[in-house]
């Protein structure tokens, strides 16, 4: 016998009476966990696309989400390959690269994977030569970034990974994402088949965090021509030549495409920003919930089991118990059931998180000790400040009430 | 071992006041057995309240072993209790969610034994009340007498020099009656001191001193000579 099993004893009795509390902080934790998780990933996803897209616009079908394009890009919806044309005819400055893209389902080793169809470099080279346009030479004013100067098309093709556009790719080749490498162990050389096609791998890139590591990049044409799509793209991403140009772009990029949206970067996430911030928010709310909500339940749970106790306090004072250790009896039921709420709601909200972070947010979820330990610390200071004036009224009944007759 | 001096309680609710215990000078010596006797609300169990120094007197002194016990800190009273005083409760007070052998444990682990000794002493105490084959009982699947006397083995588990008993056989069957009474008999035949509150004339008779209080006052308290012997 010790003070934990006095006190478990009385919890494995009727557990029920401390269930309402618990399960107040366990969802006050689940909550505040789930949303912290998802935020944290979201925060990070939204700081890697705005890294790796930089100062790009984008062209996308007028009734398509953003969210569809970074989240997987499938929509069923296209733009004509034409626009690609039109752009480069009105040669507008700033205008560093164009890559247009279509993206459609498809199975590597079993498992699903984006095929996503781009156009190399070299090409619209030949093409500007064709249409004797200047390829990109009008420079933005004011840009001072030297990459926006001519360019030999012979770059490997790894640059694709950071760069987001490819030099050389033939209609046969296929660049591949680290994970479809890793899972379907495929190397450079080998051939891959897709939509009843073989594929020559041309290069696996270098993981980035992103959508990019599960997609096959292929050939535009070749992807059109496999799904039978026809000349469409499902976006043209527009590499400004610096974050000035890409403000000053959309305008102009929406005159000459009136049938297109046109979106700077900054743009798509600044809803996945808002959204972040907002998350941001509801996490302190529900904080501030789990503490009102929370504490005040725990307080009323931990006060009215003082008062359904109060003949056993009296009891036990008579046979020698010290105030101290009363008041420590009462604190350890509500350690009790914090832990318990508290370990549960880590444990359920991660789940939710993994589970709800892929759907509403697109983003994967990975456990984060620290904010874990956080929430459980959190909680159980919440639930000791609660329980502290309840368990040292105990310490102060009368214990003459131990006479009484029930 | 007792000495009161100049001891009020007074109990106060709104307008009214209630003198529940007035004495100007009591002394319960060491190898008494004393039954205080009174009629319903004359202040019996405020009495052993203050005895037992779970309720502080108004005003005067409570004198315990030479220490007056309301002026020591209050860990230091709950010591003096731990060590030396055993309740006995008319209800037994025995804790329903725990075993009969986890109830005597109580006491000796809020004295600090260790584990198995705790297990072993309170094993032998419930042997020596008859319980051997019920410790694994939870109070409710024991019989009133089989309670009081957990009860009772959970009062001996810290050898205490002294007994404070209210109305222990107020609720009991002859049998376990007398089982309880013969118990005290033994406990005082071995030097050691009862003050048991009682309505039961035939308890009260074995007792070797009564007193007798009356809406708070002690109108007798004199010596049973005969009891003694019975
Ligand atoms: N906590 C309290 N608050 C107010 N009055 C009290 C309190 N406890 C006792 N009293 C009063 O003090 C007086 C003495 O009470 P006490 O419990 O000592 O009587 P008693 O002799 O033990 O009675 P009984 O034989 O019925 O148990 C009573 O009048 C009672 O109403
Ligand atoms: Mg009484």
């Amino acid at each position: 016998m010790n003070l934990k099993t006095l006190v478990w004893r009385e919890l494995a009795e009727r557990p029920s009476a401390m269930l309402t509390s618990t399960l107040t902080i366990l969802l006050g934790v689940t909550a505040l966990v789930a949303i912290r998780h998802v935020t944290v990933f979201s925060e990070r996803e939204v700081g890697q696309q705005l890294q790796s897209l930089g100062a790009n616009v984008l062209v996308l079908p007028k009734d398509a989400t953003l969210q569809d394009y970074y989240s997987a890009d499938l929509t069923e919806r296209t733009l004509p390959e034409s626009h690609v044309a039109s752009i480069l005819l009105e040669n507008l400055p700033g205008v560093e690269r164009l890559s247009p893209k279509l993206c459609v389902s498809a199975k590597v080793a079993n498992r699903d994977v984006t095929l996503t169809g781009i156009l190399p470099q070299s090409e619209f080279q030949a093409k500007a030569a064709w249409q004797s346009v200047s390829l990109f030479s009008n420079k933005h004013e004011g840009c001072k970034k030297a990459a926006c100067g001519p360019k030999t098309y012979d770059a490997a093709p790894e640059t694709l990974a950071s760069e987001r556009t490819i030099d050389q790719l033939k209609g046969n080749e296929a660049v591949i994402g680290a994970d479809v490498a890793e899972f379907s162990g495929l190397k450079p050389g080998q051939s891959v088949e897709m939509l009843g096609e073989k594929l020559q791998v041309l290069a696996v890139l270098p993981r980035t965090g992103t959508v990019d590591d599960s997609r096959v990049f292929a050939h535009l044409h070749t992807v059109q021509r496999l799904t039978n799509a026809g000349e469409v793209v499902n976006a043209i991403e527009v590499m400004g030549c610096c974050e000035d140009a890409a403000g000053g772009l959309v305008p102009k990029l929406a005159e000459l495409l009136p049938d297109a949206k046109v979106v700077t970067i900054s743009q798509v996430v600044s809803t996945q920003v808002g959204i972040n911030r907002l998350m941001s928010q509801m996490s302190l709310f529900v904080l501030g919930i789990l503490v009102i909500v929370g504490g005040a339940s725990v307080a009323s749970t931990i006060s009215s089991n003082v008062r359904e106790r109060r003949r056993e306090v009296g009891t036990l004072m008579a046979l020698g118990a010290t105030p101290s250790l009363v008041t420590r009896m009462f604190l350890l039921k509500a350690w009790a059931l914090g832990i318990v709420g508290a370990v549960g709601g880590s444990v359920l909200g991660l789940i939710v998180a993994m589970v709800l972070g892929s759907q509403w947010a697109g983003v994967t979820v990975k456990p984060l000790p620290e904010l874990i330990a956080l929430s459980i610390g959190a909680a159980l200071v919440i639930t000791t400040l609660a329980a502290l004036w309840p368990a040292r009224s105990a310490a102060k009944l009368d214990p003459c009430c131990c006479f009484q007759e029930v | 071992m007792y000495h009161l001096q100049d001891i009020t309680k007074v109990y106060r609710r709104r307008q009214e006041e209630v003198v529940a215990f007035k004495a100007a000078s009591l002394d319960i010596g060491l190898g008494e057995y004393v039954a205080v006797v009174g009629p319903s609300g004359s202040g019996k169990t405020t009495l052993l309240s203050m005895l037992g120094g779970m309720l502080s007197p108004d005003s005067g002194k409570v004198w315990f072993g030479g220490e007056s016990l309301y002026d020591l800190p209050i860990n230091e009273r709950t010591r003096r209790r731990r060590e030396q005083i055993g309740f006995v409760f008319q209800t037994f007070n025995l804790v329903p969610y725990l075993t009969a052998l986890e109830n005597v444990q109580v006491p000796l682990f809020l004295h600090g034994v260790s584990k198995t000794e705790q297990r072993n002493r309170a094993v032998a105490l419930l042997e020596q009340v008859g319980l051997g084959n019920r410790i694994e009982h939870k109070p409710s699947e024991l019989s009133t007498g089989q309670q009081q006397r957990v009860a009772l083995a959970r009062t001996l588990a810290n050898n205490p020099r002294l007994i404070l008993a209210d109305e222990p056989t107020g609720n009991l069957d002859p049998t376990s009656r007398e089982a309880v009474l013969s118990l005290f008999d033994h406990f005082v035949s071995e030097g050691r001191t009862i003050v048991m509150v009682t309505h039961d004339p035939g308890a009260a008779a074995r007792a070797s001193r009564r007193l007798c209080l009356n809406d708070g006052t002690l109108v007798t308290s004199n010596e049973i000579p005969a009891a003694r012997a019975a």
